[in-house]
């Protein structure tokens, strides 16, 4: 196992590698660097202002070369600055991580608790009234745009009720914290759950035709043996593939919503790189993406071996 | 699971305990805004959200105010002439320049109580002349080639060049000498990342304002606070809290909750949002409606070979209805453009050339200019060419794709097939406009200052190509030794009268030759509180934040 696990990690690095290229590479392929913006929005820039500038930065030698002075500062643990922060990448992203690993972990938790028994539940009774009442809950959720449903919850919670926040991300206090995360959580959670619902219904009456649980049931194990120690141990393996895919998105972050309540995450951040040409920003952002991605399918691979016994990794 | 359980919990008693929304407190004043500064250091990188804050924290030297008039902000008197502050003197190269003397305010003193000096003044002068220091336009600093030291307070300037606009010469956003020259002095090239004014922002020795800044949370909001050492009337509010909320929607949103007071018109609503916004809750605020110097029109490719011809053009520009499109979708609160000059500026004059709508006009020219074979409605020359033309702006601004959607219809009128393609902001800014990759005409707007020669955009040097780094903004390419001359001299005429002559001629010549479809002057909307009194809009690029001591909460 532990063999397998450091392959992975050697793979995951190489891939790591390859992708700080080529996210490196479309980024310069862009159209219109930072001093073109410039120019056009200064008038007074002149030709040799211009030409100044995009040595100043780097703009003037080709992309490869670029990529390999970063890549070589970046192994002696030089990240560089972000350009339209004026702040060291690292300290621009970290408050950035910790935002976004609050909001969507616990939008990511909450729509596991709702999706799973929801999800179980509709399974359980197919067809029925209930079965069909999930069912439309989760392709409300699926189908609601997530711009509108912010600015909806922002009006029924902020303006008329007044009972929340309508956007910020709170002082230091943890209640004015949890306060402002209340309604960003909320439209996360509604928009992600349904998908869960579908996934978990879909793969729960799946398992329920398979011939160990008719096995389980004629050897006289009660209702409840059956549906969590079958049942649902089986439908997990492909539930655990989507939610290690979902994963990889909570640190790539949900960018309408944060830009809807003014959550600074990671999502806002690296689409205001990637649109402001701030080349270590962007990249940065996108490796982390890259890499939780990477580590969370390992870690769906390795829960599939605890759910099914008869996987094991060499 | 059990910190899950807590977590939960604490988010499920908060949606479920009724809680006040944030109301305006006595004192405070909450800001909306939709930009976040990048950098706050004055002179690295030009953005509006920056000098928005920056101008309640500090003043430069000199600006235009109310009455797009030039003002001592930092300095006591403007150097003319006339007063004798002002000297016209040979340059070391043997070409006319001038000497131009100011003295700074005498209280004006950093929030950390360090004066406001001549040294200041010569390092920033230093510091936007260094080709290293990252800051983009230092041609203002090149032009002044020394700087002497009367005193503390008084020093001369000696520029390269006379030109009207030497009273503004020493226009400079001061740098904190006693802060950031070792910073700058340690390695210039890496100054732009290690300014102060990013690396602590609410160090008070940057500020001389009415306000310094007190809390700084990057892409969330900036508070201020009174300065204890300004010079000037006292501000009325104990704390201002400028937020930053980029989607509009969500700006309205916080506004009608209380999360923010007013909503700034320098970086807030568009005019069609701010009117929607009215019918609706109009009665709730004061919104009020400022034209000004943002300049909405259409570059006209001139290498294009149909638009070469300037029947065409002035077809183009007879075959539209601005005044119904500023009444239909604006309430004639953008009033439409005739010019590049603003009715509002002193030299703008009305003696040019007009284009009323008409359409039997724009027909005729163009059946003069040879498009007179009509087939499916659509103009064709006697070569068979259809007359089509590409129209291009920034993809997602639902105000320049309204107007686009109905200047396309106008010319469908009169036969013209208009093929619209739109893109990006950074892609059509970045490469189409500055690299004239437009194939015929691109809309966008262009923000300048009271009486702003048009060097950039209309004489002849300054046609982007690769060969000048696609740097200049005549984007439409176009040519005219006449209108080169006519820029030249207005630069260097000193008496306003003759000047007033010369910007006759040139806005005369502009409207004749056309290189340019004007539309209409785009307007700020400022949603502001029934209890905000003194804030003026200015109209220029010198945010009302400028004057932010005389803002005041008053009873109506």
């Amino acid at each position: 196992m532990l063999r397998y696990i450091t392959q992975r990690l050697i793979e995951s690095a190489i891939v790591l590698l390859i992708m700080s290229f080529l996210i490196y590479g479309l980024i310069g392929l862009m159209p219109g660097d930072p001093i073109d913006l410039m120019i056009t929005a200064d008038p007074k820039l002149t030709p040799e202002d211009a030409a100044r500038l995009k040595a100043l930065y780097g703009l003037d030698r080709p992309i490869a070369e670029r990529y390999l002075n970063w890549l070589s500062a970046a192994f002696t643990g030089d990240l560089g600055y972000s350009r339209i922060h004026a702040r060291p990448v690292l300290e621009v992203l970290r408050p950035a991580l910790g935002n976004t690993v609050l909001l969507m972990g616990l939008s990511f938790a909450l729509a596991l608790a709702i999706a799973l028994p929801a999800g179980v539940i509709a399974a359980l009774k197919p067809q029925s009234a209930l079965d069909n009442t999930i069912n439309m809950v989760a392709f409300a959720g699926i189908s609601v745009p997530p711009f509108w449903l912010a600015i909806l919850l922002i009006i029924l919670f902020a303006v008329v009720l007044g009972w929340l926040p309508a956007g910020g991300m709170g002082d230091a206090g943890w209640w004015s914290r949890a306060s402002h995360l209340v309604l960003p959580v909320a439209a996360l959670t509604l928009v992600t759950v349904g998908g869960i619902i579908r996934f978990v219904r879909a793969a729960t009456i799946e398992a329920l035709r398979q011939d160990y649980v008719r096995t389980a049931r004629a050897k006289g194990l009660s209702r409840r043996q059956v549906i969590v120690g079958h049942v649902l141990r089986n439908a997990m393996i492909p539930v655990v593939t989507i939610l290690a895919l979902n994963f990889g998105a909570l640190f790539s972050g949900a960018l309408i919503t944060e830009t809807m309540f003014g959550w600074l995450g990671m999502g806002k951040a690296i689409y205001d790189a990637i649109m402001g040409n701030d080349f270590n920003l962007a990249l940065i952002g996108l490796l982390l993406a890259t890499l939780t991605t990477l580590l969370a399918n390992l870690l769906a691979d390795l829960t599939y071996a605890w759910l099914d016994p008869r996987i094991s990794y060499r | 699971m059990r910190t899950l359980f807590l977590a939960l919990l604490s988010l499920g008693l908060a949606v479920w305990t009724p809680q006040p929304a944030e109301a305006g407190g006595a004192g405070e004043l909450k800001i909306g805004i939709t930009q976040f500064p990048s950098t706050m250091n004055p002179n690295i990188d030009s953005m509006l959200a920056k000098s928005y804050v920056l101008a309640m924290t500090r003043r430069p030297v000199t600006a235009y105010d109310h009455d797009w008039q030039l003002t001592c902000m930092l300095c006591t008197e403007l150097p003319t002439i006339e007063n004798g502050l002002a000297v016209p003197e040979k340059t070391p190269d043997g070409g006319q320049g001038i000497a131009v003397t100011y003295s700074l305010h005498p209280r004006a003193t950093w929030g950390d109580g360090r004066p406001v000096t001549t040294d200041d003044v010569i390092f920033t002068w230093e510091v936007g002349r260094h080709p290293q220091s990252g800051v983009a336009s230092n041609e203002v600093y090149r032009r002044i080639l020394s700087i002497d030291r009367i005193d503390d307070k008084r020093f001369t300037m000696h520029v390269d060049r006379i030109t009207y606009t030497y009273p503004a010469s020493g226009a400079l956003d001061l740098l904190p000498a006693h802060i950031e020259r070792p910073i700058f002095e340690s390695d210039p090239a890496q100054y732009r990342n290690r300014t102060t004014f990013d690396a602590e922002p609410t160090n008070p020795g940057l500020y001389f304002g009415p306000y310094r800044i007190d809390e700084f949370v990057s892409g969330s909001h900036i508070a201020l606070v009174p300065n204890p050492t300004w010079y000037g009337g006292e501000p009325a509010f104990d704390r201002i809290v400028v937020r930053v909320i980029e989607n509009t929607a969500a700006l309205e949103a916080n506004l009608l909750s209380g999360a923010i007071d007013m909503i700034s018109g320098d970086l807030g609503l568009t005019v069609d949002q701010a009117l929607a916004f009215e019918k609706r809750h109009g009665k709730q605020f004061n919104i009020v409606y400022k034209p000004g110097l943002i300049y909405e029109h259409i570059d006209l490719n001139l290498d294009n070979p149909v638009l070469k011809d300037i029947r065409v053009r002035r077809a183009l520009i007879h075959a539209i209805d601005r005044e119904a499109l500023s009444q239909q979708l604006f309430e004639g609160r953008q009033p439409p453009a005739h010019a590049s000059v603003s009715p509002l500026d002193w030299v703008y004059s009305d003696d040019i050339r007009k284009y009323p709508y008409d359409p039997a006009e724009a027909a005729r020219l163009l059946d003069a200019a040879g498009w007179n074979v009509l087939r499916q409605k659509i103009r064709h020359n006697t070569k068979g060419d259809r007359l089509t033309l590409e129209l291009g702006t920034t993809a997602g601004n639902r105000t320049r794709e309204l107007v686009e959607q109905v200047l396309q219809s106008m010319w469908r009128q009169v036969g013209i097939d208009v093929r619209i393609k739109n893109e990006p902001a950074r892609v059509f800014f970045g490469e189409t406009v500055t690299k004239r990759k437009f194939k015929a005409m691109a809309m966008f707007a262009w923000l300048s200052s009271p009486e702003n020669v048009p060097r950039t955009t209309l004489y002849s040097d300054m046609i982007p190509t690769e060969a000048n780094n696609w740097s200049g903004q005549n984007n439409t390419g176009y040519r005219n030794p006449e209108m080169d001359r006519l820029i030249d001299a207005i630069e260097i005429e000193l008496d306003r009268d003759a000047r007033k002559l010369l910007w006759q001629r040139l806005q005369k010549l502009y409207t004749e030759d056309l290189p340019v479809i004007p539309l209409y002057w785009r307007a700020n909307a400022y949603v502001l509180p029934k209890w905000l009194d003194g804030l003026r809009p200015t109209g220029h690029q010198f945010t009302t934040t400028h004057w932010i001591e005389e803002w005041r909460r008053v009873d109506r």
